[in-house]
């Protein structure tokens, strides 16, 4: 084996060829080393051929000027979506491959390294929690909280770009690991000691800590972002007790955000001061003291659970009192838990080092803490089934998934219970008891829960609803997937498995294992037929068009408007005159027409597309890369690129462009004609062709 | 054939929870095992309504059921509230009474009652672990040699990354961290072989990262102990930095004699005397 020297320090910093997975693979054709070439070679031929495609139809200035620096909320919700899409896959067929490793690795090596193996976990968890989790909500609330704020847009466009452009930017480097270098082998947390220069020298923990300091930047930002919108923009009349609860777990998350995600940060840059610079803050020797890193690192993690959590629980609330065709049951209860779900989730983080030797005392304080939110969340589930409770339940794509929720849900906050023990937390803390716990609360309760707000909300944003045929395929695998997948990891973490096992030297876990990794190809089905699902959705969407916009009988006002809705939201700002104005307008008698003419328009003014933010969240990645490196040159020129960018923006004028009354009127008026052309249908023909978006008004 | 391999499977399947504390062979996973089992009971009653309400109100409230009156606009009682308020309310208080006793009394740290503890020192290295008995001046790697029906009190550091030490049939687990000291207390009912392991990753070899843990009869302790003091290997310093390199030893090894202190000398190298209150004392 050739020793990897840097090639011209100053040009390419640390970089030798070793570092190309390519030229590993090439030296040391093992099984482990070509499927990282491989995956090496997808990332570089997936960019090859969008760009080719996109030269070839002449899109790059429609993405640009449409896409990538619009300041609409809309549009930056759908990116950040996509982001959430892309990296789901990458993360999910990680999975399948530590699973099939696992199964083979009995008594035997396996096919991948050890050291590959550690990647993996890394990666899975990074890109699922950081990459893959919180663009997804983030794109949701983006999308849909304006809408039921009655505004037309987010407090801070500008900001809310930057936020989005970070996320893709620190995304763009977990990618980049693929292809030049490595990645961490420290785990989604990080712990030092193990991540200090001294035992893990590569780039790999580098790469980890700007990825995830560069998303956490982002989230921060979002927070404040989504926070002032709820606080400044509600249209008239929308005071708190009348906003949806999508709004409200909204507003709990951007709390959540703005307090926890400052101290993952600081912790990811104490890391980078001891890696870089030689600090002490985590090292073994002189002071360095780990428990600070762990206490920094779940002051933000715990809390995350949540953030991650709420707003899935906003959607479960949409979408359980819309296809239950009744009131949502114990409103404020809904909201006195999801406020005290926020406030405990900052008094629990110890609960991750229960084994660490603090006293009995401390521990069962914090084991207390955590089985207090149990209450709470109890509360909700039990609001969602009142709420079916006397009403017309229809089990649409949605429902299933809100139903499953509740359903596994359950079992999770069982399992959470067991792990808020103390006694009970020594035996299966970090096995797999532990994963298995943790993916049953992240799966039903945050990935069922952005996939119903996906398949509600698509029309919405597209104009044409998704299949609803593949959509149950999707959502049968997804759940019979989950089962098959975690279930077993409970037997297995009860029997003493640790987890980040590369090889299994306990025979009578076999059968376990090859269940689990049945249940991950059936996770991997799921999200094939999601793809299928939208290819399919889009090639027939002539027959599935929503013009009108309601196709549920929604709630909150976000159903009012067109589908897609024009630029500005509403052509008139709506008055709120109760909890579900919307609602109540096109059902009860004596109420306000929903679809009447406005007695007169306005000019609309809207925020003008922006380069710089691209600039900025590109520019960061690429000052990221620099650090990463070592280029050091790289990066003093990128920040100063960044920097550049901000103080030309603060001198750009010209940054809002005014939509003329009489167009406004033009558009609205137009699609207006066209509600009353359609045809209203009852709920039993919702999944039908007929669905034209408009819901039969039964008084 | 096929079918015969798969009843293997099977069987297999059943014997994998006999190394986990379902099955315990120690009075503290014993003890904790209760617990789960308890606790388990308990949450029964707060997940049973759930799996059964969701399905049945869902199902017998769907569309096509005319059967019963639609109440649109029904969002609120105060029987409801308190249903779901006060009864898992009530249950939080009584789980968190039964939490913190049970804490208490599952405490590492706390001594076990009987005869004086075999006080044994576990060290963390990659990946391997050291467990030195001072008070025979005897240590052995990833072995642990102790008698049945006594108590062990073993205190763990780490020569490397964080560790965290596991016997899922005798007790639950603690992590060794450099410059700092954890305590654990063990015992076991009987003879036997229990599997031990570091539970926290620490690079390429943290899978192998295994030991066992031979639970012996009072008079074999004494036997293992006289024959293993009059071994021929010593773990002075040269030994000890051999050890304390990244690899996997191929099988457990035993030493006659121990560097002086080797435990404290570790604690110091880890930088970790700064931490500890015993430094001031001195
Ligand atoms: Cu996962
Ligand atoms: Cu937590």
């Amino acid at each position: 084996m050739t020793v990897s020297a840097p090639l011209w320090p100053a040009v390419l910093g640390r970089f030798g060829w070793q570092d190309l997975p390519f030229v590993r693979a090439w030296e040391n054709p093992t099984i482990s080393e070509l499927i990282g070439a491989f995956a090496g070679a997808l990332v570089v031929v997936g960019a090859v051929v969008v760009a080719a495609l996109l030269t070839r139809y002449g899109k790059w200035r429609y993405l640009w000027t449409e896409w990538l620096t619009s300041l609409d909320h809309k549009k930056i919700g759908i990116m950040y979506i996509v982001v959430a899409f892309v990296m789901l896959s990458r993360a999910l067929v990680e999975a399948v491959l530590m699973r099939m490793q696992q199964a083979v690795a009995i008594e035997h090596p396996g096919f991948l390294s050890p050291d590959h193996f550690g990647q993996l976990f890394s990666t899975h968890g990074s890109i699922m929690i950081f990459f893959m989790a919180m663009p997804f909500l983030t794109g949701m609330i983006n999308y849909v909280l304006p809408f039921q704020l009655g505004a037309r847009d987010m407090a801070f466009p500008w900001a809310n770009s930057i936020a989005l452009w970070l996320t893709i930017g620190a995304a763009g480097l977990m990618m980049a690991s693929l292809v030049v270098g490595e990645f961490s082998t420290g785990g989604w947390s990080g712990y030092p000691p193990y991540t200090e220069r001294a035992f893990s020298p590569g780039v790999g923990v580098d790469y980890w800590i700007w990825a995830v300091t560069l998303g956490s930047i982002g989230s921060t930002m979002a927070g404040i972002n989504i926070a002032c919108t709820v606080y400044k923009l509600r249209a008239p009349g929308m005071r708190f007790m009348r906003m949806q609860m999508f709004s409200w777990t909204s507003l709990c998350t951007s709390i959540l955000m703005i307090f926890a995600m400052p101290p993952l940060t600081v912790a990811t840059l104490l890391l980078a001061l001891d890696r870089y610079l030689g600090f002490h803050f985590f090292t073994n020797d002189l002071g360095g003291n780990m428990m600070n890193y762990a206490n920094m690192f779940w002051l933000f993690g715990h809390p995350e659970v949540y953030i991650l959590i709420l707003p899935a629980f906003g959607v479960y609330s949409e979408v359980v009192s819309t296809f239950s065709t009744k009131d949502l049951y114990g409103y404020t209860s809904l909201v006195i838990a999801t406020m005290a779900i926020a406030v405990l989730s900052f008094t629990v983080w110890v609960h991750h080092f229960f084994t660490m030797g603090q006293s009995a005392n401390v521990n069962a304080a914090f084991g207390i803490a955590t089985m207090t939110i149990g209450v709470p969340t109890g509360v909700k589930i039990y609001d969602w089934i009142w709420t079916m409770f006397r009403g017309e339940v229809r089990f649409t794509v949605p429902m299933l998934y809100a139903l499953a929720f509740m359903m596994t849900f359950v079992l999770g906050g069982f399992t959470g219970i067991i792990l808020a023990m103390p006694p009970l937390d020594y035996l299966v803390h970090n096995t797999l008891f532990l994963v298995a716990h943790f993916h049953n609360m992240l799966i039903p309760g945050l990935l069922y829960g952005m996939l119903a707000g996906y398949h509600y909300w698509f029309p919405k944003a597209f104009g044409f609803r998704l299949d609803e045929r593949w959509g149950r395929i999707a959502f049968g695998c997804w759940v019979v997937g989950f089962y098959l997948a975690f279930f077993p990891l409970y037997v297995l973490g009860a029997s003493g498995m640790a987890r980040r096992t590369q090889a299994i030297f306990e025979p009578s876990f076999r059968p376990w294992l090859y269940v689990a990794c049945v249940g991950a190809f059936v996770l991997l089905a799921a999200l094939t037929s999601l793809g299928i699902q939208l290819w399919v959705s889009i090639r027939d969407r002539a027959s599935t068009r929503v013009e009108a916009g309601d196709p549920w009988d929604g709630r909150g006002l976000e159903w009012s408007v067109s589908a897609p809705p024009p630029e500005y939201n509403f052509a008139v700002l709506p008055l709120i005159d109760g909890r579900n104005p919307f609602y109540d307008h096109k059902h009860d008698e004596g109420q306000p027409d929903p679809y009447a003419s406005p007695s007169s328009y306005e000019d609309i003014v809207v925020p003008r597309g922006s380069a710089t933010s691209v600039v900025i969240g590109l520019a960061a990645a690429v000052a990221a890369f620099g650090l990463i490196w070592e280029i050091w040159g790289l990066a003093i020129v990128a920040l100063q690129i960044v920097v550049a960018a901000v103080v030309l923006r603060s001198f750009g004028r010209d940054q809002h462009r005014t939509i003329p009354a009489a167009e406004v009127a033009r558009e609205h008026e137009k699609w207006l004609a066209r509600v009353r052309a359609t045809p209203a249908i009852p709920r039993q023909l919702e999944t039908a062709a007929v669905n034209r978006g408009l819901a039969e008004i039964v008084a | 054939m096929t079918s015969a391999s798969f009843l293997m499977l099977g069987l297999a399947g059943c014997t994998a929870l006999s190394h986990g504390f379902l099955n315990p062979q120690g009075p503290v996973a014993g003890h904790e095992r209760d617990l789960f089992v308890t606790v388990s009971i308990v949450l029964l009653f707060v997940a049973g309504p759930v799996l059964l309400l969701t399905p049945l109100f869902a199902w017998h409230y769907r569309l096509s059921n005319r059967g019963d009156a639609y109440r649109p606009k029904w969002n609120f009682s105060w029987w409801v509230e308190a249903l779901i308020w006060i009864p898992p309310a009530g249950i939080v208080i009584g789980l968190a009474i039964l939490l913190w006793h049970w804490t208490q009394i599952d405490d590492p740290y706390r001594r076990l009652p009987g005869a004086a503890p075999i006080e044994v020192q576990a060290i963390a290295l990659d990946w391997k672990w050291v467990f030195v008995y001072p008070d025979l001046d005897v240590a052995a790697v990833d072995r642990l040699v102790i008698p049945a029906g006594r108590p062990v009190h073993i205190r763990l550091t780490s020569g490397t990354v964080m560790q965290s030490m596991l016997i899922p049939q005798l007790a639950g687990q603690i992590y060794a961290m450099g410059g700092m000291t954890t305590e654990l207390n063990i015992q076991a009912h009987r003879p036997g072989r229990f599997r031990g392991e570091n539970t926290q990753y620490n690079g390429a070899g943290f899978q192998h990262q295994k030991f066992v843990v031979v639970a012996v009869p009072s008079a074999d302790y004494d036997c293992w102990a006289a024959a293993a003091r009059r071994g021929k290997r010593t773990l002075d310093a040269q030994t000890w930095r051999r050890l304390s390199a990244r690899s996997i030893i191929a099988l457990p090894v035993e030493f006659a004699h121990v560097t002086p202190n080797l435990f404290e000398r570790v604690l110091e190298t880890t930088g970790g005397m700064s931490h500890s209150p015993t430094k001031a004392a001195r």
